[in-house]
């Protein structure tokens, strides 16, 4: 029982993670029908971007103030970075087949991770102690302050993006034109203008989705993206692509899966399984557990 | 006629390499119904779609109110006053009869719960149906929705582009009939049609289209009468 608490705790953890970087994924795929393969490499970024406001912009400050401000400038930086990515590398392909943009993708996925490198170092960092180490021992099953904080803020990330999209007059817009650019058109809406708000959002939420990485897992790596992106991309499908509350669902079930199968079996089968897990899934359920909310054109 | 309200002049666009309109000029007057008569591949959608901006002119123009609209984004048209019910109905499946009738409003910064109610009282279906999911309607419904939602914006000028598409001629009179209200509360209207009997009788003129040029135009009592759209459209053989 101590073991399944404490993996359902860890796994909602990672879970929320996964599922912060997942939304990036599907939100671009709803509108753009484009895999952003940068999306991983931009949530790396960002934990490099984190340590450097930390120790040059902070002075290695950890007040409330101070963490909430590397926060900001973090995801603020990303959604810069996102609108040039999207400017850059997807805008002038929109219309070319499908294959270059995917093209473009992997090239400028490669673009961010190298660059990484090149300021950062390919040597492993460790990430700031943002959080101070407290931990709750509740009878065996150890809680730290840092899982509560990426599980909260997580649910309150999820919950202000699920409701901007379902109740707001842009949130409407945005649904719109991930089913029907044209006629969204017809509507008046700039879909440009669109796109660049999903790479805004999908990006800061990667973001903060990359510090917590960080403040999780402290070793981070200038190819690390590679890995959580992997994994969000997965828990995207495994909800269904292109679905904002499948993204959220699928990171959450692959976070429990995960640290279940890390708990119960061993960590080094959890990839594996991880892929087994994937594969079920599309066999029983091709366009993932809530469906694609795309491809229904009536 | 009183003044035009909306203007083609020598029009011409292309598919890549392939020209779709050659050339073709038209104009609208303030209330009228205009409807644009053609058979399969005349170039009726595009011509639609090129007002609307989501096709850019080779060449020619487009002026609405004076205003040229080739230069403008397709965004930015319907503000101007020119809604689009496109050839397909496109509503927006997974959304509800509600959220899309919300969408034609887009541009308007506050609701007109005015025109909502009229949508309303012109297809009280839609009312029946609001928290439906759109894709799930009948095909008639569908195209009732359509039309409701490019009402929404309360445009001068109404694009309504074979709205008898693959629709029961029982549903389609009821939807002429509304179109009729549409036009009489003084929205102008361009109507693209296949069906020309059910077109001519509503409209006050009329062009017809064949593969990228206007071949015949005038009042539809003349359209009526010519030969060649009783032979080619009307299915009478003389
Ligand atoms: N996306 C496209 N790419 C290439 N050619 C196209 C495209 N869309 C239409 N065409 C061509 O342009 C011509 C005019 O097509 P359009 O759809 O405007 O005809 P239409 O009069 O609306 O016909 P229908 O009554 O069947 O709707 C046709 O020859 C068609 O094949
Ligand atoms: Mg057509």
């Amino acid at each position: 029982m101590d073991i399944f608490l404490q993996q359902l705790a860890n796994g909602l953890t990672i879970g929320s993670m996964f599922a912060l970087v997942a939304l990036g994924y599907t939100m671009v795929y709803g509108v753009m029908r484009l895999i952003n393969f940068a999306h991983g490499d931009m949530v790396a970024a960002s934990a490099f971007v984190g340590l450097t406001i930390y120790t040059q912009v902070m002075g290695q400050a950890t007040s409330l103030m101070a963490v909430i401000a590397i926060f900001l400038l973090a995801a603020l930086s990303m959604a810069v970075v996102g609108i040039i990515l999207e400017r850059i590398a997807y805008r002038p392909l929109r219309g070319a087949p499908r294959l270059s943009a995917v093209v473009s993708a992997l090239g400028a996925s490669l673009v961010i991770q190298n660059g990484i490198m090149l300021i950062w170092g390919p040597r492993m960092r460790i990430f700031p102690e943002l959080v101070p180490q407290v931990y709750w021992d509740f009878g065996g099953v150890v809680i730290s302050l840092i899982q509560v904080i990426i599980l909260v803020l997580s649910l309150v990330l999820m919950i202000s993006l699920y409701l901007f999209v379902e109740k707001t007059r842009m949130g409407a817009a945005i649904r719109a034109s991930s089913i029907d650019q044209d006629a969204a058109r017809l509507m008046g809406i700039n879909v440009n203008s669109i796109i660049a708000l999903i790479f805004i959002i999908g990006s800061s939420l990667g973001a903060v989705g990359g510090l917590f990485i960080g403040l999780y897992y402290r070793g981070i790596t200038f190819n690390m993206g590679w890995q959580y992106g992997l994994y969000a991309f997965i828990a995207a499908i495994i909800g269904g692509i292109g679905n904002i509350p499948g993204a959220m669902l699928g990171g959450m079930l692959l976070g429990l899966f995960n640290a279940f199968i890390a708990g119960y079996v061993s960590s080094t089968w959890a990839d594996a399984f991880t892929f087994i897990l994937l594969i079920v899934i599309l066999i029983v359920r091709p366009t993932g557990i809530l469906g694609e909310r795309v491809a229904e054109k009536v | 006629m009183s003044d035009i309200l909306f203007e083609i002049k020598d029009l011409e666009v292309s598919y890549g390499s392939i020209a779709a309109i050659k050339g073709i000029s038209l104009e609208v007057h303030k209330g009228e119904i205009v409807t644009i008569l053609g058979a399969n591949g005349a170039g009726k959608t595009t011509t639609m779609r090129t007002i609307s901006q989501l096709l850019k002119a080779k060449s020619g123009s487009i002026r609405f109110k004076g205003q040229e609209l080739t230069q403008l984004p397709a965004h930015k048209i319907v503000k101007l006053g020119i809604s689009h019910s496109p050839e397909g109905r496109r509503v927006f499946g997974i959304l509800t009869v509600e959220e899309n009738l919300l969408l034609g409003a887009y541009t308007q910064t506050k609701m007109d719960r005015e025109v909502l109610d009229w949508v309303f009282r012109l297809f009280p279906r839609l009312e029946e149906r609001r928290k439906q999911l759109a894709g799930t309607l009948s095909g008639g419904e569908q195209q009732m929705l359509a039309i409701g939602r490019a009402l929404m914006s309360k445009p001068e000028m109404l694009l309504l582009d074979e709205p008898s598409l693959g629709i029961a001629p029982i549903l389609v009179k009821a939807i002429f009939k509304q179109i009729k209200e549409i036009a009489e509360s003084g929205v102008t209207v361009l109507l693209v049609e296949q069906n020309a009997k059910a077109a001519l009788k509503l409209a006050d003129r009329g062009y017809v289209l064949d593969v990228g040029k206007i071949a015949l135009s005038g009042t539809s009592a003349e359209l009526l009468a010519s030969e060649k759209v009783q032979e080619a459209y009307l299915g009478k053989k003389h």
